[in-house]
C-alpha cells in the first residue's frame, strides 16, 4: 500500500510545481465556461419553452465541467504509460513489485487530482459571485451536496478505470492517439460534455443511459443542481458502484492477457 | 517559397509511412468536429433557431471557421507543435541554418491527419451551401475563398505569438488555447449571439468576426453589400504582420539568454 | 594559414530558476521563484588558425556547449568579440551559417522516416547548394565515409554507428571551411570511432577543414586534436598542444608491486606510497627525482618481489589532475 501511496505523493508534488501552467489553464477554463453560457443563453433567448433543463441548470451545469475538467475529461495523456506499452519497457514495469493495474490506476488518479486541485479552488472563488446569468448556482439541500461529492468521486473511480481500458487497448492497437483520440471523442459526447443530456434528443438519451460514460459527468453534475432528486441519486449511485466494479474487473482481466502475450513474445 | 514545398513534400512521404496509424488518426480528427457539430444540430433541434440565424446559415458560419482552423493546423502545426521543438533543443539546429527561422518552423512539421477534420468541414459547407441558394453567385463565393483564406493566416498568426511565448516559458503555454481553440469554438456560432465586448475583441483585435460575421451578413443578404466589405477579409493578413514581429523579438531573445 | 577564429573577452551569464524538493516547499514555490546567477564564460580569449584539429575538453557544464553556440552564432554573448572567416557569428546569423557545419552529436539532423538520401537533398535546397557541387561533395563523401549501401535507408532503421556517419557526411555536404563537432564519437563502437577519426584526419588533410572538437573520450582527442583547449568553470585553463600536455606530467610513473606477504608498509623516499596491502603495493614517482632502477632496488631490499608493473600516467589522469591543480 505504502508504494501507491508514494507514487500518488511524487505525483501530486509534480503537478504543484507547474503554477503558471495551472494559472494559465485556470484563465482557460474561464474563459471557456464564458463563451459556452453564452452560447447557451443564445439558444434559450430564442426559445426558452419547454426546455427540459432551465438556462440556470445549464449555467451551473458548464461550471462544474469546468471546474472537475480533469475528473470528467478523457482526454488525458500519460505519454510514459503509452511509451512503455509501444516500446517494450514494459519488462523493466513487471520486474518491479508492484502490481501493474493497480499501480497505473493510482498514477492516473493523482494527475487527475492534483490537477484538479490546483485550479479549482481559483474558479470556485470565481463564479459563486458572478453577475447573473453567470453566476453558478448552489444545490437545493445539504442532502443534495452530500450526494454530490459521492457521486462525483465514484465518477472519477470510474472515469480513471474507463482510462486504464483505453490504455490496456494499446496493447493490441500498439497506436496510443489513435484509441485515445476516438474514445475521448464519443466518450465525452456520450457523457453530456458538449451538449447536456437532457437536451438531447430522446434517443440519443436513451444511448447514454445505456453506456458508463454519463456517470462520470452528467450525473453527478445533476445531482448537484437538484435536476436529479435524491432517491434517484441514491439509485445513481449504487449503479456507479456496479459499473466501477464492473470496469475494474474487466480492466484486471484484459490486461493480464496482455501482459501475458508481452511475456510470450518476449516484450 | 519552394523550401516551404521540399518541406512538405519530405514530411508526407514520412508520414505515409505509417499508413495505419495514419487512417486511424484521420478517421478520429473527422469525427471530433462531427461531435461538435452533433451538438449544434441537437441544439438545433431542440430550441428552433438562434436569434437571427437559422440552422444552415450556422452551419456556414461552422464550416468556414473548422475549414480554416483545420487547414492551419495542416499546415502552420510547427508553430502550435513549438514548445515541443524548443523543449527538446532542437531550435538550436533551426538556427544553425542559413535560412530563417519561419520558414523552418513552419516546415518543421505537418500533420496531414488534420485533413480528417478539413473532409468534415468540407462536407457541412457543401450541405449548407446546398441550402443556401442566395450564396452561389461568383463574388459571394470568391468572397468566400478569401474568409477561409484568412481565417488560416489568423491561425497561424495565434500560433506564432503562442510559439514566441514558449521562448520564455513553456508553462503557461495553455493560454494559447483560449484563443485558437477558444477561438474556434466560439467563432464557429454567429458573432452577434456574444456579449458585446466578446464580439468587439474578436473583431477587432483578433479578427475572427472580420473573416466569418461581417461577411456572412452580406452573403446571406442580411446586410448590403460594399466595396468595403471585400476589405475586411484581409484583416486576416492584416493581423499576421504584427505577429511576425513579435516572433522575431521572441527569437533575439532567445539567443541573448540561451535554452 | 591566417587565423580563421578569433575571440576575444568572450563572458556570458545565465540566470537559473531553483527547483525545490518536497511537498512543504513545492507549496511554497508556488508563490515565491528564487533564482541565482551562473557565469557560464569568464572572459574566453583564443585564436585558431586555419586548418587546425582543436580538442575543446573540460567537465560537464564548464562551458563547452555555450561556446559552441556562441561561435555558431547561436547564442548571443554579454560581452567581447568574436571573428569567424571575418563574420560576427550572432550578428550576421543566416549569411554565416552556411559556411559552418555542426554536428550534435546527440541529437540528429536528420529526418527519421525517409531515406538517408531525402535527407540530403533537402539539405542542398536549404544551404542552396550548386547541383555541381552537391553532386561532387555527396561522391566524395559517400566514398570516404563507406555510405553506398545506406543511402536509400531510413535513419530510423541504421545503427549508431552508420548514422554518425551520415550525420557528419550531411554537415559537410555545403563544403564548410569550419566544422563543429559535438561528442560525434559517443555511444559508438570501436570500429565506426575509428572510421570516423580517420574521416576527419583526411578531411582534413584534403579539404582543408578546421575541426573543433568536444569529446569527453580522450583516445578522441589523442588521435586527432594537435591543440588542445580546456576550460572549466567558465574559465579557460589549458590552451597548448597535447604533446606539451603529456610533457608536464610526463615524467610521472605509477609502479604496482606484489610481492610475499610483508606486515609492515615499506616507505621509499623520493616515491610516494599511494596503497599497501601485505600483498601489494603501489607507488608514485617522478622520474626527473628518482630512477626507476633505484625505486625497484630500494623496494626489493625490503620485500621479496614476485611481479612488477610500471605504468605512465594516462591522459585521462592528467586531464583530472589539472582540474585539481585547477580548484574545479
Amino acid at each position: 500500500m505504502n508504494a501507491y501511496v508514494s507514487i500518488w505523493r511524487l505525483r501530486f508534488i509534480n503537478g504543484m510545481q507547474y503554477r503558471a501552467a495551472a494559472a494559465a489553464g485556470i484563465a482557460t477554463q474561464l474563459f471557456f465556461g464564458f463563451i459556452f453560457i453564452m452560447i447557451f443563453a443564445a439558444f434559450y433567448r430564442f426559445s426558452d419553452s419547454a426546455a427540459p433543463m432551465s438556462l440556470h441548470e445549464v449555467v451551473t451545469y458548464v461550471w462544474l465541467q469546468q471546474i472537475f475538467l480533469s475528473f470528467i475529461m478523457l482526454w488525458f495523456r500519460d505519454n510514459e504509460i503509452f511509451a512503455l506499452i509501444t516500446g517494450g519497457g514494459i519488462a523493466y514495469e513487471l520486474c518491479r513489485p508492484a502490481e501493474l493495474y493497480p499501480f497505473w490506476y493510482s498514477k492516473l488518479l493523482a494527475q487527475r487530482v492534483s490537477s484538479a486541485v490546483l485550479r479549482c479552488f481559483p474558479i470556485l472563488a470565481v463564479v459563486f459571485v458572478l453577475p447573473e446569468p453567470y453566476r453558478m448556482g448552489i444545490p437545493p439541500s445539504f442532502g443534495a451536496l452530500l450526494l454530490f461529492i459521492a457521486s462525483l468521486l465514484l465518477g472519477l473511480l470510474v472515469i480513471v478505470a474507463i482510462s486504464m481500458l483505453i490504455y490496456i487497448s494499446v496493447f493490441w492497437t500498439m497506436s496510443p492517439t489513435g484509441s485515445l483520440l476516438m474514445v475521448s471523442v464519443a466518450g465525452e459526447f456520450l457523457a453530456g460534455a458538449v451538449v447536456p443530456v437532457p437536451l438531447m434528443p430522446e434517443w440519443m438519451q436513451r444511448i447514454t443511459y445505456a453506456l458508463p460514460f454519463r456517470w462520470t459527468t452528467d450525473f453527478p453534475f445533476r445531482v448537484y443542481s437538484g435536476h436529479i432528486p435524491q432517491h434517484e441519486a441514491l439509485w445513481g449511485i449504487l449503479i456507479q458502484l456496479l459499473w466501477l466494479a464492473a470496469l475494474i474487473v474487466i480492466g484486471r482481466l484484459l490486461m493480464k492477457r496482455a501482459l501475458r502475450n508481452v511475456v510470450v513474445q518476449g516484450g | 517559397m519552394g523550401l516551404y514545398f521540399k518541406y512538405l513534400s519530405i514530411h508526407f512521404r514520412s508520414q505515409l509511412q505509417y499508413r495505419a496509424s495514419f487512417l486511424l488518426l484521420s478517421a478520429g480528427q473527422f469525427f471530433i468536429p462531427f461531435a461538435v457539430f452533433g451538438g449544434l444540430y441537437f441544439m438545433f433541434e431542440r430550441f428552433g433557431g438562434l436569434p437571427g440565424w437559422n440552422f444552415y446559415e450556422a452551419a456556414l458560419c461552422f464550416a468556414v471557421i473548422h475549414m480554416s482552423f483545420s487547414l492551419s493546423e495542416c499546415f502552420a502545426r510547427g508553430f502550435d507543435a513549438f514548445s515541443s521543438l524548443v523543449a527538446g533543443g532542437d531550435f538550436d539546429r533551426l538556427l544553425v541554418r542559413p535560412r530563417s527561422t519561419v520558414v523552418q518552423v513552419l516546415g518543421s512539421k505537418f500533420e496531414f491527419t488534420r485533413v480528417g477534420r478539413l473532409l468534415q468541414s468540407l462536407i457541412v459547407l457543401v450541405w449548407a451551401l446546398m441550402n443556401l441558394p442566395q450564396v452561389w453567385t461568383l463574388p459571394k463565393m470568391s468572397l468566400l475563398l478569401l474568409m477561409v483564406v484568412n481565417g488560416v493566416l489568423i491561425f497561424t498568426g495565434i500560433f506564432m505569438l503562442a510559439a514566441t511565448f514558449c521562448f520564455w516559458t513553456i508553462q503557461a503555454i495553455e493560454v494559447a488555447n483560449i484563443f485558437t481553440d477558444g477561438g474556434r469554438e466560439m467563432a464557429q456560432y454567429p458573432l452577434n449571439i456574444y456579449e458585446k465586448w466578446v464580439t468587439r475583441f474578436f473583431t477587432f483585435i483578433i479578427p475572427f468576426g472580420c473573416v466569418s460575421y461581417l461577411p456572412l451578413m452580406y452573403l446571406l443578404d442580411k446586410k448590403e453589400g460594399s466595396p468595403l466589405l471585400w476589405l475586411t477579409p484581409m484583416a486576416g493578413a492584416l493581423f499576421v504582420l504584427p505577429c511576425l514581429l513579435v516572433w522575431s523579438f521572441g527569437v533575439r531573445h532567445y539567443r541573448s539568454t540561451g535554452s | 594559414m591566417g587565423n580563421i577564429i578569433r575571440l576575444n573577452g568572450i563572458s556570458k551569464s545565465f540566470k537559473v530558476a531553483q527547483r525545490t524538493a518536497g511537498l512543504k516547499q513545492a507549496v511554497k514555490a508556488l508563490f515565491v521563484r528564487e533564482h541565482k546567477i551562473v557565469e557560464a564564460l569568464k572572459d574566453i580569449s583564443f585564436d585558431i588558425e586555419e586548418g587546425e584539429i582543436v580538442g575543446y575538453i573540460g567537465p560537464n557544464g564548464a562551458g563547452k556547449s555555450t561556446t559552441i553556440k556562441v561561435m555558431s552564432g547561436v547564442l548571443v554573448p554579454d560581452e567581447g568579440t568574436c571573428s569567424i572567416m571575418g563574420f560576427t557569428p550572432w550578428k550576421e546569423r543566416t549569411g554565416y551559417v552556411g559556411r559552418i557545419g555542426v554536428v550534435f552529436g546527440q541529437r540528429s539532423q536528420l529526418w527519421w522516416d525517409v531515406p538517408v538520401i531525402d535527407s540530403f537533398e533537402l539539405l542542398r535546397d536549404i544551404y542552396r547548394i550548386p547541383p555541381a557541387e552537391y553532386r561532387a561533395n555527396l561522391s566524395l563523401l559517400t566514398e570516404m565515409l563507406a555510405l553506398e549501401d545506406i543511402l536509400g535507408t531510413p535513419v530510423r532503421q541504421l545503427s549508431l554507428g552508420q548514422r554518425m556517419r551520415c550525420e557528419i557526411a550531411a554537415s559537410l555536404l555545403h563544403s564548410p571551411k569550419l566544422l563543429f563537432l559535438d561528442e560525434p564519437t559517443i555511444g559508438l563502437d570501436a570500429v565506426s570511432k575509428l572510421a570516423v577519426r580517420k574521416f576527419i584526419k583526411d578531411i582534413n588533410r584534403e579539404r582543408g577543414v578546421t575541426v573543433i572538437l568536444t569529446t569527453h573520450d580522450m583516445s578522441d582527442i589523442e588521435a586527432l586534436a594537435d591543440r588542445i583547449l580546456m576550460i572549466g568553470k567558465g574559465t579557460l585553463l589549458y590552451d597548448g598542444s597535447l604533446h606539451d600536455l603529456k610533457g608536464r606530467f610526463g615524467a610521472q610513473r605509477t609502479v604496482t608491486a606484489d610481492f610475499r606477504e610483508t606486515r609492515d608498509p615499506v616507505e621509499i623516499s623520493g616515491a610516494t606510497l599511494l596503497q599497501w596491502s601485505p600483498l601489494r603495493a603501489v607507488y608514485s614517482f617522478d622520474m626527473e627525482q628518482i630512477v626507476l632502477a633505484d625505486v625497484i632496488s630500494r623496494l626489493s631490499a625490503s620485500v621479496e618481489l614476485v611481479d612488477v608493473t610500471v605504468e605512465a600516467k594516462g591522459i585521462d589522469e592528467i586531464i583530472v589532475q589539472l582540474y585539481e591543480e585547477h580548484g574545479i
